[in-house]
């Protein structure tokens, strides 16, 4: 939540004794020039001439206009350039002043995931990976970077998988939410294999433009459904990941869900069980409750954390997905940044804010 | 727990056996089309007819059409059940045609043979005005012509439209039904304008049928974000089929966006979970929550208000085996409000027939 007030002081959450793990924090490029070095002439050229071609009709900006610039908090702009482009910057108004131990990088923009041209996707996924190592994650050790995938090309995603995939450099493979097909759809298996070979998770964040309406009703007119939009298109994700039999295909493979809310998590498990057996002639490869395997494997991060009308009710949710499935996020440097101090209410008991804040993120991530 | 006297089922499907059900109901210029562009009737995807889920085992007949005659229903649901009163809504695919006055004339003809071969024939029943989706003038049309008739208790659209429902270019459909007194049902089912998903067709029905969950999040959040119930305050909205443990964390989320950005929004000038307790009911089949007492008492808690679930069979749809029981957990006082109370302040017309 975007709140003007004096900065406060540095610190970090008492309850934070087994690490603070920052799940999701957004590095941008100084300017696009930065992946220059790691493109060929031929995509250089491109990617300056004609620029990203996401699945909406902007040049410049997104279709839905965010409350402020970049959806960055106002404090986050660096005195040259935009928010988390500066890795000095980002270290002391983020890293140090929470505590931060260990921080995953997710790159959203501008990075081409879901561009409507594959070769020039898989171009710069591979521009956007060698750019976390070299402007990032080798020169601050607390820093982590994720495998971004070309995922509408899931040969090539998965090659780029298999190629990171031994750097322990890298923590996981991102993927935006807005898929073209939903998520489990075989077209995608190959992504799988190949996070399921070299061992690491798959988080999927919240954004993205599928080239399909951003509801299954048409467009939407304005920001906040968008972003209420964000938690059904992660559900359809979620049912499609379970019908089409991929938690079961790949029983080691672990998905994180990173800003997509959780709240609405147990609803579509119990939906699915409720509907499963009735349906069973069609899905007869779902061998197992739909709850159960979402239970096993899929981790959700907590910003923007859910706030319903009494505590109790978010101690139900999140007892409902596992105490040991929920990871701390901050998505700095967003509008909707979460204080490690204040997003995880005092009111969780403090063994379950330790396994929020640290504990499951080292056990899912092996840190 | 059993259903407590006088229950009133408010989500009965009839199944129209086929076009020419309709063709008496039909001008010429419509009618004549049946036969000589050989069109082959409007079931839809959403409910296959020969699915499970569509219609429940036992529930189909030998010889003849599924939940097509009253007496199936009678034999089926109202008489063994002792349910008071039925509120019927075929689901035939009028509302997926893409001509426009092509739409209107079978919408019209289908709300016709309901009020035919249903409601003259049980007094027991009511029924939903089908409406047009795709022109506003024609909505507002079927709604001066059937609600005249008190046995149409409300009107009924799909929750997957061509664009989401709270549309300015919808509001003169709302501002009819306000004026009217009748609620506007949603029902699960798509007009395949769209792909079921925001991120495109997915590949089993089992898919299709789950994503109503999101359908109905989105025309809610559509309806609340443009102001529908801002300028139709006493506009009620019942959404069928529609599940239920999903509201309360999409209230949730859709309130704190509120809060963040309500700048964008500055005619919504209340908590939208507020709105959603006083303007919005929900049937109770299916109720998608595990069998168990404690978890139905906390989803309950989570929804806030014992006023807005409304009891229905969803009758011929396969939602439960046997007869119909209430979820564990709920006691006897908040059993007479889901199953009879809160569908008499949600229908006022049903309410007067009811006490006449």
């Amino acid at each position: 939540m975007n709140v003007i007030r004096p900065q406060s002081a540095p610190g970090r959450p008492l309850a934070a004794t087994q690490g603070l793990i920052d799940v999701d924090i957004h590095p941008r490029p100084r300017s696009l020039h930065d992946y220059d070095p790691f493109l060929s002439a031929e995509m250089r050229q491109r990617l300056h001439t004609f620029g990203i071609r996401p699945r909406h009709g902007f040049v410049k900006g997104t279709p839905y206009f965010k409350s402020q610039p970049l959806a960055c908090r106002r404090d986050a702009w660096p005195e040259n350039g935009t928010p988390a482009s500066d890795l000095d910057f980002v270290a002391r108004q983020h890293l140090d002043f929470h505590g931060i131990d260990i921080g995953v990088l997710n790159p959203l923009q501008p990075t081409a995931q879901g561009d409507q041209n594959n070769p020039f996707s898989v171009a710069m996924a591979h521009a956007v990976n060698e750019l976390q190592l070299a402007a990032w994650v080798d020169r601050e050790s607390r820093l982590k970077a994720s495998i971004v995938v070309p995922y509408e090309d899931p040969e090539a995603s998965a090659r780029e998988i298999r190629r990171r995939g031994g750097d322990a450099r890298f923590c996981q493979v991102l993927i935006m939410s807005r898929t073209s097909h939903p998520l489990g759809n075989p077209k995608y298996w190959p992504i799988f294999e190949a996070a399921e070979e070299v061992g690491l998770p798959i988080a999927i964040h919240a954004f993205g433009y599928s080239g399909w309406a951003m509801t299954n009703g048409g467009w939407p007119s304005f920001y906040i459904e968008e972003v209420s939009e964000h938690a059904t298109s992660c559900q359809s994700l979620v049912n499609s990941l379970v019908l089409e039999g991929v938690l079961e295909r790949f029983p080691r493979l672990r998905f994180i869900l990173i800003e997509c809310g959780f709240g609405w998590l147990p609803s579509v498990a119990w939906r699915l069980d409720k509907h499963w057996p009735t349906l069973k002639d069609e899905i007869p490869h779902i061998k197992r409750a739909p709850s159960e395997q979402i239970r096993e494997q899929i981790w959700v991060s907590t910003q923007p954390i859910e706030e319903p009308p009494r505590p109790e009710q978010l101690l139900d949710c999140m007892s409902w997905i596992g105490w040991d499935k929920i990871l701390y996020a901050s998505d700095y440097p967003h509008w909707d940044f979460d204080d490690p101090r204040t997003a995880i209410p005092s009111f969780i008991p403090e063994a379950h804010r330790a396994a929020i804040y640290g504990g499951n993120a080292r056990k899912l991530y092996g840190f | 727990m059993d259903l407590p006297q006088g229950s009133i089922d408010v989500d009965l499907h009839p199944m129209v056996p086929g076009l020419s059900a309709l063709a008496p109901y039909l001008a010429p210029l419509w009618r004549d089309q049946i036969a000589l562009r050989g069109m082959e009737g409007f079931d839809t995807q959403s409910y296959p007819p020969n699915s499970p889920k569509s219609v429940r085992a036992d529930w189909r007949p030998h010889a003849a059409w599924p939940a097509s005659s009253v007496e199936l229903l009678r034999e089926q649901v109202l008489e063994p059940w002792g349910v008071a009163r039925g509120i019927v809504t075929p689901l035939y695919g009028v509302q997926l045609v893409f001509n426009e006055d092509m739409a209107h004339a079978f919408t019209s003809a289908l709300n016709d043979w309901t009020r035919a071969e249903w409601l003259e024939a049980d007094p027991r029943l009511a029924a939903s005005i089908i409406l047009p989706m795709f022109n506003p003038e024609h909505a507002v049309a079927e709604i001066e012509r059937c609600a005249p008739d008190p046995r149409f208790v409300q009107a009924m659209v799909l929750v997957m439209g061509e664009t989401p429902l709270g549309r300015r270019h919808n509001w003169p459909m709302f501002e009819a039904l306000v004026r009217h007194g009748l609620p506007l049902a949603i029902h699960a089912g798509s007009c395949y304008r769209n792909p079921v998903t925001s991120l495109g067709w997915p590949s089993w029905y089992a898919e299709d049928y789950a994503a109503n969950q999101q359908a109905f999040q989105s025309t809610l959040a559509s309806l609340i974000t443009e102001g529908v119930f801002v300028k139709f305050p006493t506009l009620k909205v019942v959404l069928l089929e529609s599940g239920v443990s999903w509201l309360p964390a999409f209230m949730w989320r859709l309130t704190k966006g509120w809060k963040g950005v309500r700048f964008e929004v500055p005619w919504l000038d209340r908590n939208p979970f507020d709105v959603v307790r006083e303007n919005v009911r929900l049937s109770i089949q299916p109720f998608d929550a595990p069998d168990d007492a404690d978890t139905v008492r906390r989803v309950m808690d989570h929804l806030g208000s014992d006023e807005m679930l409304l009891w229905s069979s969803d009758w011929p749809h396969w939602q439960f085996d046997g007869p119909p029981r209430l979820p564990p957990g709920i006691d006897a006082g908040l059993a007479r409000k889901i199953c009879v109370d809160n569908a008499l302040s949600t229908y006022t017309r049903l309410a007067m027939e009811t006490v006449r």
